[in-house]
Formats: C-alpha cells, structure tokens, sequence
C-alpha cells in the first residue's frame, strides 16, 4: 500500500488525471460510434508533428534555464525560414528538379529547415546572452521577450519585402497573410514518405522518422561530452564551476539549442498542417510545449527525451480526440479549446508549485 | 528564589537524532555582567543559544533536556516570541535589517507604535495608524542609550555596515524588559575601529544592568570586555571561569586540548620527505572570499607530503583551496611542479594536477540526482576526456568502462550503496564523501587537496579514509593537502601542519607541538596585538 | 557625511532612473506630431480611458509592496466582476442600483479568489510572477467553461438577447446600453455631495461619541470646524445657480482645472498661515509657493483658445474621478497603518519580517485579497463605461495593458507609488491612441500602429523584468 502511495506521489496526481481522462475520451468515441481508427490517425500525426517542439524543452530544462517559454523565439525564425525557402521557389531556385514534384517538395523544405536552423541559432545565441543576465527569473523574462518577439514580427510581417504570390496579400494588400498555404511548397511532403494504412489509419511515417531521428540526436549529444557538461551546468552550478566548466557557455548552448529546434520544428508542424501561421497564432505555443513536456514526465528541473515523447502523445493525442468527441456532444462548442487551456495551464501551475521542493 | 542569575541554564542536553551535541553543559550569568561564551567550532554554542531561543530546529527534532530559569522561574520557551517576551534579544551575525526603512522603521520592526482609526474599530488592530512622532521617540532614545547620534530618520541603506549593527542592537534595548541579550560573533565583520566602539557599547550596556552573552574566538577581546566565562568543547562545559582568575594560554588551552585518539598507527607513517623537491609553492596568495578572506599566505609544500591547513571558522583556511581551484577571485604566485597557476582561468588547477574535494558535500561536491558512477568520472570525463568511445565522427560515454571502474572504486573505499547506478542523493552523508574522494581520485591527481574529510563520518570510515590517504601517498607520491577543523585528525596522519588565523599563516607547527601552541596560533588576532 | 553629489552627477543619475518614463514621453510627443491629430481629438479619448483604467493599475500597486511582484493574476479580480455583471444584466437590475448589486456580488468572490490566488502564491515563493501569469490563462479557462457550458447546459436559463441560441453558453457580447452603462458615470454631483455631506456628519458624531465613552479629549473645536464647514457647502448648494451645475454628472475639464486651481492656491496659503503660525518658521515656504505658481501657470495655460477648446471638449465624469481619487487617499493612509508597515517589512524582507513576529503568509494572502477585490472593482468601472461587455475578450489583455502602465510610469517590480501609476495609465493610453494614427502617417498602414502599441506594451514588461533580475542579482 505504501509502495502504490509513493508510486502515485511520484507519479504525480495531474499525469494520472490526463490519462483517464484521455482513455474516457476514446470510450466516449466508441460510445458515439465515432471513427475511432481515424482519430487514431489523427493523434499519430499530432504526436509526430507537435514532436520536435516539445523535444525543444529537453536542452533549455537540461542546461538549467527552465522550460523555454520563450519558444516563440524560435519559431519566429523557422517562419523566417519558411518563408525565404517559398521565395526561393519562385526565384526558380528548385528549378532542376521540377521533373519530379515530391524531390522539389522535399528539396524546399529541407532548405527551408537550414535556414529555420541557421536563423533560429543565431536568434538562441542572444537569446542565451540576454537569459544569461536574468539568472533566476529565466522563465518570466522569456514569456515576455517571446511575446515581444511575436509583437514584433506581427510589423515585421508587414513591412518585410516578401513578394511570392503564395504569400502576400494580392492586389491592394499590404505584407503577408495572416495563413499561407504550402501546398505548392512542402505541405505533407514528410507525412507523406512511406506512409501507409492500417484500416483506416494513416501512419505518417516520414515525420515519425524524422522526430525520432531528430530525438536520436539529441540524445547522442547528452552523451557526448560536451552534453555531460552541460548537464552538470544544468543541474548544479557551483559544482560545475567548481570543474572548471564555463556555466554561462553551456547555458547558451543549451538555449541555442533549444531555439533551434524550436525553429526545425515549427516548420515541420507547418508541413503537416499545411499551412504556415503568422502573425499571433504562435503566441502561446510556447506554454502548449512546456505542458506537453511537463505532461509526460518532465519537471522545471529535471526534463529527457522518453518524457517529450509520451507527453506529447497524451497532450496532443488528448486534444486530436476531444475536438471531435466534444463535437458530438455538444456541436459547434469551442469545448475542447477550453479543456486544452484549462489542462495545459493546469500542469504548469501544478508544475510550478512542486518546483520549491526539489531544491538544488 | 535564587535572584542572583539572571539566566540559568542547567545540565543541558541536546540530541540530533543519535548525535550528541550537547551534554549536561550549564551556563549562569548574572545581571549586568558581560559572559563570553567560547569553542571551537561544533562545541555546541550555537546549538545552546538555539535553545534559548526556542527556534523551531530544536522542538521539531526532540527538544532538550535540563531547565533553564530566568531570574530564579522556570521557562519552557518554545519560539522566538516567547524569548523576546522573557527578556531575551539577539544581536544576529547577519542583521536582520531592512535597507530600504529609516532607523526608527528598523528598529520597531513588528512593534510598531499606533492609535486607533475608525477603520480599526470595525476591523481590528491591524488597521490602526502609526504613530510616527512617538516611534521616533522612542528610537532616539534608545540610540542614545548606546551613545549613537545618528538621525533617526535616515534611510539605513545609506549608513555604513558598522552602524547598521548599532542599529540592531538598539532595537533590542527598545524592547520592554530586556535582561539578557546575546551578541553572535559581534566583531567578525567589523574593522578595527567599529569593533572598539562596538566593546564599549556592551559596556555601556552592561552597566545598565543588561546581562551580555558574548559568542567569539578572540581572546584579547575576551580578556578586555568579559567579566566571566564559558568554554565549551565537543558539547560539554569545560570550564567556568572568572576573567581576573585566567589567562589567554589558559583559555587556549581549554578550548583546544582534548586526548588524542590514536586515528592512524605509527607504523605507517614512514615516509622519508628529505630531499623532495617543492610540489607546490603559494606566495602571497589573497583570496576574496567573502566568509573566508585570505589576505597573505605563503607556503611550500613538498612533493609526497602530507600537510594539513587548520585554524578556526571564518579565519581563511577554506578561503585557500577555494583560491587555488578558482571558486573565488584571487591573487598570487602559484606554482605547480614548476609550472605557474594562471589564478583567473577556470579550472586551470585541475588542468594542472589539483583535485579538489569539497567541504560542501551536497552543494559542490555532487551531482545529486545523478548515478554514483556519474559522479565518479565526470571529472575525468570532463577534464582528462577519458572513459569515451569512438562513436563514428564523435565520442559518446562508455558505459561499460564507467561501471567497472565505478565498482572498483566502491569496493576499494567500501562505499555502502545499493550499486553504481544509485543516485548519490540517497547516500548518507559519509558515503557521499566517500563518493566525492572517488571522484577526485579518479583524476589520478599530482596534488589532492581534500576539505573537511571526515566531517559527519563515523569513527570506521574515518580511519578508512586516512589510512587510505597514506597509503596512497606511499603508493603515488601523491601530494596531500588536507583542511580541517578538527586537529585530531590533522596530527595524526599530517606532516607538518599550518595553523591559519584572520587570513594569515599564524605558525607552521609539528603534529606533535603541545596544545597550548596550538590553541595559540588559532586565536592569534590583530585587535590588541600580541602578534607573534 | 554624505557629500553633494556634483550637478552633472545628479541630473545623469535622474536621466537614467527614470528612462523608460523619458522614452515614452519622447514618443508620445513624437508620435502627436507625425499623426498630425489635434487636442481636441487627443484629449477627450485620453481622458475617458483614464478613468476606464487607472483604479484597475492602482490595485497592482499593493502586492509590489508586499513583494508579490508584478500581479499577473489580476485578471481573476477581473474574472469576478464579470460574473457579477452577468447576473445584474439577467435578472434586470439597472442604474446605480446595477451597480450597488454588481459589487455586492463581486466583492466576496473576489475575496475567495483573492485568497486561492493568494494561497498558490505561498506556495510558490520567488516564482510569483509566472504564477500569477499562468493561473491567469488557467483562470480564463475555467471562466469560458462556466460562461460557455455551465451557464445554459448546468445552470437553466433563458433568454434570448444574452444566452446562444440553443440555450447553451452566453453570446459574445452582451450590451450594458440600458442597464448598467454609466450607472457609475452618471451619478450627479449634487448626489455624491449628499451623500458625503451626510457621511461627515455621521463620522464625526460617532468620533465624539467614542471620544465621550472613552473619556478622552474631545477636541470639540475641531469637530465643529468640521461640522461648520460641512454645513456651509451643503447650504451653498441649494443656492441656484450653483444648484444647476451640480445637477450635472460630468465636469468640463477646464471646470475641474479650474476648481483643482483654487483648491491648491487655498490649500497651500492654508498651509503657509498655519507655518507660520505653529511653528513660527521664517523664511520663504518656498514648496507651497511653487505649487501655488504651478497653479497658476495651469490657469494661465487654459486662457490659450488650442488649449481652452480641447479642455471644454472634455467631460469628465464625476463619481468615477472621485473613486480614482479615493483610492489614491487609501492607498497613502492604508501604507501608514500597521498592516500596510507590515505588508512593507514583508515585501522587503521574509526573514527579517518572519523574526519579528509578523506572520509572513497571512499578510501576502490578505495582500492579494485587496488587490483582486480593486481589481474587480476596476473592471466595472470599465464595462459601466464601455458600454459593451466583451464576454470573452474583456479580461484577457488586463492585466498585461495594466501591467505595461504602471512600468510605463517608472514603477518597477520592487517599487510602485500611486504617482507612477497615474503618469503611466496617461503616458501609455496617449501612445495607445496615437500608435494607429501614427502608423497611418508613417507607413500607410494603420494596423503597424497596432502591432507597435503591443510591443510596446510586451517590451516594457520584459525589459521591467529583466532589470529586476539584473539589479537583484548584484
């Protein structure tokens, strides 16, 4: 009985609550005799395209600056990279391979994600310099410097001398629209690589390869030195210093990082939805991945990859099905956006009130 | 009713859990007199003072047993309040003052004067107005009582320190009915000056009819204030004594001498240090470390020696290896087998052979949350890039060499855990030890500086570990350098031994010098003079 | 002793302290001249948000004190208040009486939030701020479940202008026009003067009584100085003409410029006669001079016709000006009691306050009480003067645009005085109104003012909490 009671202490009472809520909602499906093998396709997809956001949190929580809330940061440049990648194609750039149109689609993306990577390190490297001053109120400084970020993309956004048609506004508009659709571009181009059917779920095997290979290497580098180190920066400064090891460097590694991927994964995500969001649609994102993360297993602390993958299989896969399921009950109803804040805010202040007692 | 004493406190005795911190110690002082209250560090002052506090610390691990009266009555005094209301006030180390208030704010924190309001009377005290003229009254007159004409209407983050200690001793005399009050370590932090002036208002307090319990090492500040005293060693009362029956060699003596446990038999202290040459040689080395400042310390040790730095808290011996691994910002000459340390590049020492184990098991020398093999090899992982493995274009750990070496390591210093993967977190307190002396170790180091070695660990391991430091000097010629502030176990396995006091070498001694040669060095300070 | 500081010294540390107030001067003025708008546009839209807002930044000032930080939490007073607005709409209260009912009902569920709110935060000592921030969002959560589920799915019912169709959840906007729009606004003066003439009365009669029963001084000849004046201004205005203008509820600004003028010249040569007289000082009372030249110069300045018609084009509405103004009073006389000295020790030091007997996690908790219940008490004097209830929008920006005034102001995490927090809601609303127009003159594009204004507002509050870190950290 004891053994069961530290377990579910440890186990935390929020993760619990979110699974039976989730396992609830596939028996409300069935109940409403809904299409449970494409929503199951539907969480898989969410699950692959959240992923490599989510997995952003690893590297920030490990090099000891918290759960990055200021993703937004990143995501701002993987936009950026997005969007010069679409300019490229009308440039001609993928000319040579307009023979076949899934290498062009590919080609256009993988550019896209140098430069999503390129522009988001250099972004982090700043970033990194700017949390690096605040030691101690790293979370609330980047809430904010991510929500200026987006602020200030939003003018960016105007004034920025993109000319693709598929991204500004046509005739009298001014600056780029608010949703751009990538289907000439790279929309589902990894969702699409060998992906398959099981019934009549689709299993979009290309993105699942690419977040699990993207996993892969993150993994690999906290096994390499230099990720040992930055663990040890991450976990207890003064030890660290006490090696000899620059605390600040690996910090802005960590963050670099981090915003990096944030960068990747934006793009990625945009490839599977389709479409590329600007303007204040990336605002909270950055909270939606640090719940996610905190979901699966990870605290402000202490944070591996095994606990961005199951967390965002429950935040996400929890979300694909209660859109639909609350459709059926209550049609036309925002129910499941509500639940999606309510739970999300919920595990980070959960989260948040734990923290004091893992002490350092 | 025995009005004589102001406070009694009588057959004392105090446990935290199975250690036993205070025994049967009694302490009595009457009113008006100035008693000082001296020890080593861990002979239990603090612990005492704690409980005449009533500080929560106490009452939550078992209380105390013995009784402690007050002007003839017994009192159970359970919390800060209670003391407050008995009589009792505390003149803080670290002041418990606010910068950003003006004097009279400072010194009726919690006790403000006020009138009521028509609010206060529908709902309650807490909404009554202060009564700023009174309070300024009452201030002045307490600074006056100490002979302090500071405006007290200035913000106190715009005094100097040495005010701000003035200021917190006048919000105890504004206290209604205070009889005792008790000054903790008072004069650590104050120059020279301050700390006159600081001894004549204890005087001037103590005239008053205000009893005075004075905690510190200083003995001339002893001699020159006190009027009795108390020395306590190892939790028990030595000695009780009036100033004008003793002196300073005397209190030395007591505050020092105590039977030395043979730690390490003789037999294995063989080794021949004639010819070595200089392993390391510190000149004028200053070290800004705030609790332990270092102002000028020169020394060579040999190759192969094993040499002990000693002396009492606060006094810089901890400051030096903090120095020396560049922890805290410092100066100096260091050479290392010849080759010179660069002080201000991180981690140059380890790159040059140091290694260093901490005093601050928890909060330097480990990684908590990780394995016990982790921690064992991060160093050489970090510093040496050993125990990795090819893995195509870079180099990832191998896991397999880090677990045998691990278990070797557990083995050799008998490291009680459940295996090398338990997470040091979990391990009691000497096996942490254990675990950060296997770290260090693992660097196969030329010079291996260990802080505190055996604080907190039982007599088994303790003789484990010393005998295990000898022997690896035998077997490596490797250099030891051990800090600590317990001289038994520094004159049992150490060479030579340097006593540091107020920042500075005081004597270089033998293991084998009297006590009171000991106890001397330790106590040597500047107020006054007697420099030797 | 403390040496003089050199001229150069001083005016460079001013500067510096207080750059951000500066830098949003800069660009308000900048931002007037480019948009090419006049005064009278400016001023009439300043002065309605002034008095939409400024009580809402005021309830941020308490827990800065208590060292609670910025509270991103207010949005829960705001929560509170709007729950009541609902069901003052529903069940079809209007006018004052709205208004009286409104804060009935939401003065104990701010207080019951004010205490959860209140409660986390002690658990989560150091990481108020983004507590505060994310119990926020969560906050709003619960809210749009009640709003949008419970009420019509759990709680029946009906009633076609307010509830979906369907009869599940409430529709977005719900229209105060008829109900409770201005039901504060529109008190008239000659009201607010009954009402306060009768309260003086009472007050001090319950003094004297208390003085009798306690057997104290009576200090009978101040009271009937008290009671004498009190009298005399009640008199005064059954007189005619000054009847007819009290019976109005809004003030022209150059009226209230006007009154505020004679107010400060009486006040200070009040002040001058007493000096002397008491404490027979010599010498020229050179603070009260000044304000009474202050003073004067504003009346000078409302003879120039730019200025004269912007001032008349502004009406100010009186009792939500006088709550503003109450609040400030409350705020200095709430510092100066017991409870507000403790809040002070607790906000600058736990430790210091927790060994002085003061119990550290009940003042942080009443704290948030009375910083919650100001803050719903502000959000209906915003609805009651937009006229419109948002239902889901209204209290979502809050606390941000709050938040972003009073740092506007010069406040800061530590330290946030009812000065600043009054300089900020007028700087930040100035550039709030001129960003749009702004925008339209430099770029063509009205929206870049938009997207400027929420920025500005985001990078004051970074910028704010990335120079507390920096300054707590040496």
């Amino acid at each position: 009985m004891n053994i069961m009671k530290k377990g579910l202490q440890s186990f935390g009472l929020p993760r619990i609550i979110i699974i039976c809520f989730f396992l609830l909602l596939f028996v409300l499906a069935g109940v409403y005799q809904m299409d449970v093998q494409t929503l199951l396709g539907d969480v898989l997809r969410r699950w692959a395209m959240y992923g490599i956001l989510v997995l952003a949190m690893v590297p920030s929580i490990q090099c000891g600056i918290g759960p990055n809330f200021g993703l937004t940061i990143g995501i701002s440049g993987g936009l950026v990279g997005a969007l010069v990648s679409i300019e490229l194609r009308d440039l001609g750039f993928y000319v040579s391979f307009d023979s076949n149109p899934r290498l062009s689609m590919l080609v256009g993306i993988l550019v896209a994600i140098i430069l999503a990577l390129l522009i988001s390190s250099i972004m982090g490297i700043f970033y990194g310099l700017l949390i690096n001053r605040v030691k101690g109120s790293e979370m609330t400084v980047s809430t904010y410097v991510g929500f200026s970020i987006v602020a200030f993309m939003n003018m960016m956004w105007l004034l920025l001398p993109f000319k693709s048609s598929t991204s500004i506004w046509p005739l009298g508009g001014t600056g780029l629209r608010n949703t751009i659709s990538l289907d000439e571009n790279f929309s589902r181009v990894f969702n699409n690589i060998l992906g398959f059917y099981i019934g009549r779920t689709y299993v979009p095997t290309g993105m699942i390869i690419v977040f699990l290979l993207t996993c892969l290497c993150v993994w690999l580098f906290t096994r390499s030195r230099s990720g040992v180190i930055m663990q040890a920066a991450g976990a207890n400064p003064a030890y660290a210093k006490a090696a000899g090891i620059n605390v600040d460097k690996m910090r802005i590694i960590g963050t670099t990082i981090s915003t990096a991927l944030g960068g990747m994964g934006i793009v990625c995500y945009a490839q599977s939805y389709g479409f590329l969001q600007l303007y204040n649609a990336p605002l909270m994102m950055g909270f939606h991945c640090v719940a996610a993360a905190l979901i699966g297993g990870a605290s402000i602390g202490k944070a591996r990859i095994l606990h961005v993958i199951l967390g965002t299989f429950l935040f996400q896969g929890m979300i694909a099905v209660a859109l639909p399921v609350a459709n059926q009950i209550l049609p036309e109803s925002s129910l499941s956006e509500v639940f999606r804040i309510i739970i999300s805010n919920g595990i980070i202040l959960y989260a948040l009130s734990k923290a004091k007692e893992e002490i350092r | 009713m025995d009005d004589e004493y102001v406070l009694q406190m009588q057959h004392i005795t105090k446990n935290y859990g199975s250690n036993q911190v205070l025994y049967d110690v009694s302490i009595s002082v009457k009113p008006g007199e100035i008693h000082a209250l001296m020890g080593e560090n861990g002979a239990g002052k603090s612990t005492l003072m704690n409980i005449l506090f009533g500080m929560s610390m106490i009452h939550s691990t078992g209380g105390y047993e013995g009784t402690v009266l007050i002007n003839g009555e017994e009192v159970k005094i359970m919390s800060p309040q209670q003391a407050m209301e008995a009589g009792i006030g505390m003149v803080h180390q670290e002041f418990m003052l606010i910068p950003g208030f003006t004097v009279t704010e400072n010194i009726k924190i919690g006790r403000e004067i006020t009138t009521p309001t028509i609010a206060s009377l529908v709902f309650g005290k807490d909404l009554e107005k202060l009564d700023r003229k009174k309070m300024a009254q009452d201030a002045r007159q307490a600074l006056n009582t100490i002979g302090m004409d500071i405006d007290e209407n200035t913000r106190l983050g715009t005094l100097p320190v040495g005010y701000m200690q003035f200021v917190e001793i006048a919000r105890e005399i504004d206290k209604t009915g205070v009889k005792l009050l008790v000054f903790d370590e008072p004069t650590a932090v104050l120059t020279e000056s301050e700390a006159e002036r600081l001894l004549e208002v204890m005087r001037m307090i103590s005239s008053k009819g205000i009893a005075i319990i004075f905690i510190t090492h200083r003995l001339r500040e002893v001699m020159d204030t006190a009027d009795s005293m108390t020395v306590l060693r190892d939790g028990e009362c030595v000695a009780r004594r009036t100033i004008s029956e003793t002196n300073e060699i005397e209190i030395a003596e007591l505050m020092v001498g105590r039977k030395i446990e043979k730690l390490v038999d003789d037999s294995v202290k063989t080794y021949d240090l004639a010819g070595s040459r200089v392993a390391v040689s510190i000149k004028d080395l200053v070290v800004d470390m705030p609790s332990e400042r270092v102002r000028n310390v020169s020394l060579d040790i040999l190759e192969g020696e094993i040499f002990g730095i000693g002396g009492l808290a606060g006094q810089g011996k901890v400051g030096i290896v903090n120095g020396l691994m560049g922890m805290y910002p410092a100066l100096g000459e260091i050479t290392v087998m010849g080759e010179y340390l660069e002080l201000d590049k991180l981690g140059d020492a380890i790159h040059k052979g140091f290694a260093f184990v901490s005093e601050d098991r928890r909060g330097v020398g480990l990684l908590l949350d990780e394995s016990i093999e982790n921690n064992i090899v991060f160093n050489a992982i970090n510093i040496k890039k050993e125990y990795l493995s090819n893995f195509g274009i870079t180099k990832l750990i191998n896991t397999r060499a880090i677990r045998r070496h691990a278990q070797e390591m557990i083995r050799i210093l008998d490291i009680r855990c459940t295996g090398p993967q338990q997470k040091t977190g979990s391990l009691s307190g000497g096996n942490q030890q254990k675990v950060c002396l296997a770290g260090a170790l693992t660097l196969n180091p030329r010079v291996l500086m260990v802080s505190e070695p055996t604080r907190g660990i039982d007599i088994g391991a303790k003789k484990l570990i010393l005998e295990y430091l000898v022997k690896l000097r035998e077997k490596e010629k490797t250099t030891i350098i051990i800090i600590s502030s317990e001289l038994a176990e520094l004159r049992s396995i150490c060479d030579r031994i340097a006593i540091v006091s107020d920042g500075r070498i005081s004597e270089i001694l033998k293991p084998d010098a009297s006590d009171a040669d000991f106890g001397l060095a330790m106590s040597n300070l500047r107020v006054g003079g007697d420099q030797k | 002793m403390i040496e003089q500081k050199s001229s150069n010294a001083y005016v460079k540390d001013l500067l510096l302290n207080n750059s951000v107030v500066i830098l949003f001067v800069v660009l308000c003025v900048g931002s007037f001249f480019v948009s090419g708008t006049t005064l009278n546009y400016l001023l009439p839209e300043l002065f309605i948000r002034i008095s939409r807002n400024t009580f809402m930044v005021l309830s941020l000032l308490i827990p800065v004190v208590a060292g609670l930080g910025l509270n991103f939490g207010i949005v829960v007073g705001a929560v509170a208040a709007q729950i009541a607005v609902f069901w003052v709409v529903y069940w079809g209260f209007s006018g004052f009486t709205g208004i009286l009912l409104c804060i009935l009902i939401c003065t104990p569920l701010a207080v019951l939030f004010g205490y959860g709110v209140g409660a986390l935060f002690n658990r989560m000592k150091g990481s108020e701020m983004i507590g505060g921030l994310v119990m926020g969002y969560f906050f709003d959560g619960l809210y749009q479940l009640l709003f949008l589920y419970i009420i019509g799915g759990i709680i029946p019912v009906s009633n076609p202008t307010m509830i979906i169709a369907g009869g599940i959840g409430v529709k977005n906007t719900i229209d105060l026009m008829g109900n409770l729009k201005y039901s504060l606004d529109n008190v008239p003066m000659i009201a607010i003067l009954d009402v306060v003439f009768w309260i003086v009365i009472i007050l001090t009669s319950i003094q004297l009584i208390y003085r009798l029963i306690k057997k104290q001084e009576l200090r009978l000849k101040k009271a009937l100085l008290v009671l004498s004046l009190a009298v005399i201004i009640y008199a005064l205005s059954y007189v005619p003409a000054l009847s007819s203008f009290l019976s109005t509820d809004r003030l022209l600004l150059l009226n209230a410029i006007e009154l505020g003028v004679l107010a400060t010249c009486i006040y200070n040569i009040f002040r001058i006669i007493r000096r002397r007289k008491e404490y027979e000082t010599t010498g020229l009372p050179k603070k009260e001079l000044l304000y009474i030249a202050v003073a004067l110069a504003a009346y000078a300045i409302t003879y120039i016709p730019v200025f004269e018609s912007a001032f008349v084009a502004v009406r100010l509405p009186v009792l939500t000006y006088i709550c503003i103004g109450g609040l400030c009073v409350f705020m200095s006389w709430f510092l100066n009691t017991r409870l507000g000295q403790n809040m002070s020790t607790v906000g600058q030091s736990r430790t210091v306050a927790t060994s002085s007997g003061i119990n550290v996690d009940r003042t942080r908790i009443i704290a948030m009480i009375m910083s919650t219940v100001l803050a719903s008490y502000g959000q209906l004097i915003s609805l009651q003067n937009i006229g419109t209830f948002s239902t889901y929008g209204a209290h979502t920006q809050v606390g941000q645009f709050a938040i972003a005034a009073l740092l506007v102001g010069g406040a800061s995490v530590h330290r946030a005085t009812t000065k600043q927090a009054v300089l900020g809601v007028i700087l930040f609303h100035t550039l709030f109104i001129l960003s749009p127009l702004a925008g339209k003159a430099l770029f063509g594009n009205a929206q870049i003012g938009e997207y400027f204004r929420v920025f500005v507002a985001y990078g004051v509050i970074a910028m704010a909490l990335a120079l507390h870190a920096w300054r707590s950290k040496k």
